[in-house]
């Protein structure tokens, strides 16, 4: 059975701050494995250790600073990867769910997968829409916001449990070939090991242009321009309690008597 | 004058408050084409749920009654033949988990643009929508270029339309391809939250992942405790293990009203306020000033936890 693993690598904003242009300036973002890919590598390391003669690849779209992201999925498990990239993607601000789509597909297309993992969302940019889209444009199955994956390789179904809103869990079999986004929680994503790391840096790393991968430029056209990047508007006054800590303390629990929930 | 196709939630029996409030995003958007808006309603009680969504500005109901709880497949080949039929400019739909089961797959289908988790949207030249990036912590414009758009929009940033309307009904022979459909729900199961109830507290302290590591868990609860207010967690801390299910506030959790909530070491994910952001008083202890979490808060202190909430305990101690 062949995982292929969704990986993107995130940017993350620091407390503080600046906004240059439309975007965060350079030297306040970071850059990470995202969350919900980190619980979807998990998932597929996990089926390779419970089943003979199962290979998880994971598959990214993004420059060479993702290879170190990558290079911790691999130390976590993950035997291969793959990673797309030119010029033109560099330049292109902000692709939309469906081109992304677009793009790993072709990577389907090369890897013919049994099992696609992708995560609920980006950390980033939340758009929680690429795994879904993604399974339409390659003809396989799909499920969202998955909590629970049962699959054995060789079968023809999976169960799943979809994670509904407010407590509820939508139990649904699906047929293989399959995409399926995974939510947080689903598992315990372990530490890389020191040996693990070490294994990482030998593991094949391939780096394809969209080119390779039969796209043309056409496909490669966002529907997204960014106009603007701000800091929202606050819809509350906030009252803020300032001071060395003990004077924040105080005012915070003069307040709390002042609301009637604590005995003053 | 193009028209607006917007999809009705429902689930076991009933629809969902996000219905209406699709109505009147898809009625913004009709105002600004001119056209008509479309609602489809695919599966459940659809006589009853058409009649309750008979509101003012839809034009015309679509009801496919193909079982009786969601299913993309079915949902994609019906949405696939309305578009076809319809051709309307924008569809909209909710991005909600059942949302995000189909509204990538249909953009990807008809071939049009996707704008997900939309909490604002403009029209005049062509559609400029407004969405958070990095959990709140920045807004976003971005133009859609293209012929129309698919547009999820976040629940609750829309107004229910309550007002009632003519609507036509219309049952659509959406001639499902039963062989298409490669998903069957088998059934529904109540997460495992354990006994305890947060719902009803009045008074909660809820810790984030601020926390950072399970052992300081204890200063969270000493606190609680020394308050007598009832503890909770947002979600990653109930994921990692360290607190049971039944304490996680949020949309996948629980809601709760208390009269008075202090979110520590919380960002103020929108899934996360969703589940609080009802409460009377909004209490934040965060290191960062710009933290969502501050958007909704009425009191805040800017500070680490780990100074701030000994002292508070001591003070009640
Ligand atoms: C489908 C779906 C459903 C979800 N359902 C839920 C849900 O029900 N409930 C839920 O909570 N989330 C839910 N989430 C997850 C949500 O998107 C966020 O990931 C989550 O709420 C973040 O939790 P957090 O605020 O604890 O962590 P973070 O976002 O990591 O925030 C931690 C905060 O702690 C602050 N901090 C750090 N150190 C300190 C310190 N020393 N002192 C003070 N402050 C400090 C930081 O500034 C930061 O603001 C859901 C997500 C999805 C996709
Ligand atoms: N650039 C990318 N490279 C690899 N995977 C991606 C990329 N963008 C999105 N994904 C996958 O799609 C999931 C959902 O992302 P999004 O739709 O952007 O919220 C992520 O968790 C990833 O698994």
């Amino acid at each position: 059975m062949k995982i292929l693993v969704t990986v993107k690598e995130v940017e993350e904003v620091e407390d503080d701050f600046e906004i240059d242009g439309n975007a965060v300036a350079e030297t306040y973002l970071n850059y990470d494995l995202n969350e919900w890919d980190d619980y979807a590598v998990e998932e597929a390391v996990q089926l390779g250790e419970e089943h003979d003669d199962v290979e998880v690849v994971t598959v990214t779209i993004g420059p060479e600073r993702s290879d170190e992201t990558i290079r911790q999925a691999l130390a976590k498990g993950a035997d291969r990867a793959i990673r797309v990239w030119d010029d033109a993607l560099a330049d292109l601000t902000m692709p939309d769910p469906v081109t992304t789509a677009k793009l790993l597909s072709a990577v389907v297309d090369e890897e013919e997968p049994d099992l696609v993992l992708s995560g609920v969302q980006s950390d980033d940019t939340a758009y929680g829409a690429t795994g879904v889209a993604l399974a339409r444009l390659i003809d396989y199955q799909w499920a969202a916001v998955v909590n629970h994956l049962e699959v054995e390789p060789g079968a023809e179904t999976a169960s799943v449990h979809r994670e509904l809103e407010g407590g509820v869990e939508e139990l649904t079999d699906v047929d293989l070939p399959a995409v399926f986004t995974i939510q947080s929680g689903i598992n315990e994503p372990r530490y890389a090991s020191l040996r693990g790391i070490r294994q990482a840096q030998s593991k094949p790393l391939d780096v394809y242009e969209p080119s390779d991968l039969g796209l043309s430029a056409e496909d490669l056209t966002s529907a997204f321009e960014l106009t603007s990047l701000y800091e929202p508007e606050s819809e509350t006054e906030t009252t803020l309690f300032e001071g060395d800590t003990e004077e924040e303390a105080d005012q915070l629990a003069g307040l709390l008597n002042e609301k009637g929930v604590v005995e003053g | 004058m193009s028209d607006v196709l917007a999809v009705a939630e429902h689930r076991q029996g009933e629809l969902r408050d996000v219905s209406g409030e699709l109505v009147t995003a898809g009625q913004e958007l009709t105002d600004s084409t001119g056209g008509a808006l479309h609602l489809a309603i695919i599966n459940g009680a659809v006589e009853e749920f058409a009649d309750d969504l008979s509101l003012d500005g839809v034009d015309t109901i679509h009801t496919v009654d193909h079982g009786e709880e969601f299913n993309h497949d079915v949902y994609l080949q019906t949405l696939t033949q309305l578009y076809d039929e319809l051709d309307p400019e924008y569809v909209v739909t909710p991005h909600t988990v059942n949302g995000m089961d189909y509204a990538p797959a249909l953009a990807a289908e008809v071939d049009l643009p996707l704008a997900p988790d939309v909490i604002d949207f403009t029209n005049g030249d062509g559609l400029t929508v407004t969405r958070e990036q990095y959990g709140g912590k920045v807004e976003t414009t971005i133009d859609v270029a293209g012929d129309g758009a698919v547009v999820t929009v976040r629940p609750t940033e829309w107004s229910r339309t309550e007002t009632a309307g003519e609507a036509t009904v219309e049952a659509v022979d959406a001639g499902i391809d039963d062989g298409a459909v490669g998903s069957t729900v088998t059934g529904f199961e109540a997460a495992a939250m354990g006994d305890i109830d947060i719902s009803e507290a009045e008074f909660i302290v809820s810790v984030g992942r601020g926390i950072e590591e399970e052992e300081n868990l204890d200063l969270i609860e000493d606190l609680a405790d020394a308050l007598d207010a009832t503890f909770a967690a947002s979600r990653p801390i109930v994921d990692n293990g360290w607190v049971e299910p039944g304490r996680q506030v949020g949309q996948s959790g629980k809601v709760v009203t208390p009269d008075v909530y202090i979110a520590i070491g919380i960002s103020g994910a929108v899934q996360h306020v969703a589940g609080m952001k009802t409460s009377d008083t909004i209490v934040a202890i965060n290191t960062d000033p710009d933290a969502p979490i501050f958007d909704i808060a009425d009191y805040g202190i800017v500070d680490d936890l780990f100074d701030v909430v000994p002292q508070l305990i001591e003070q009640f101690e």
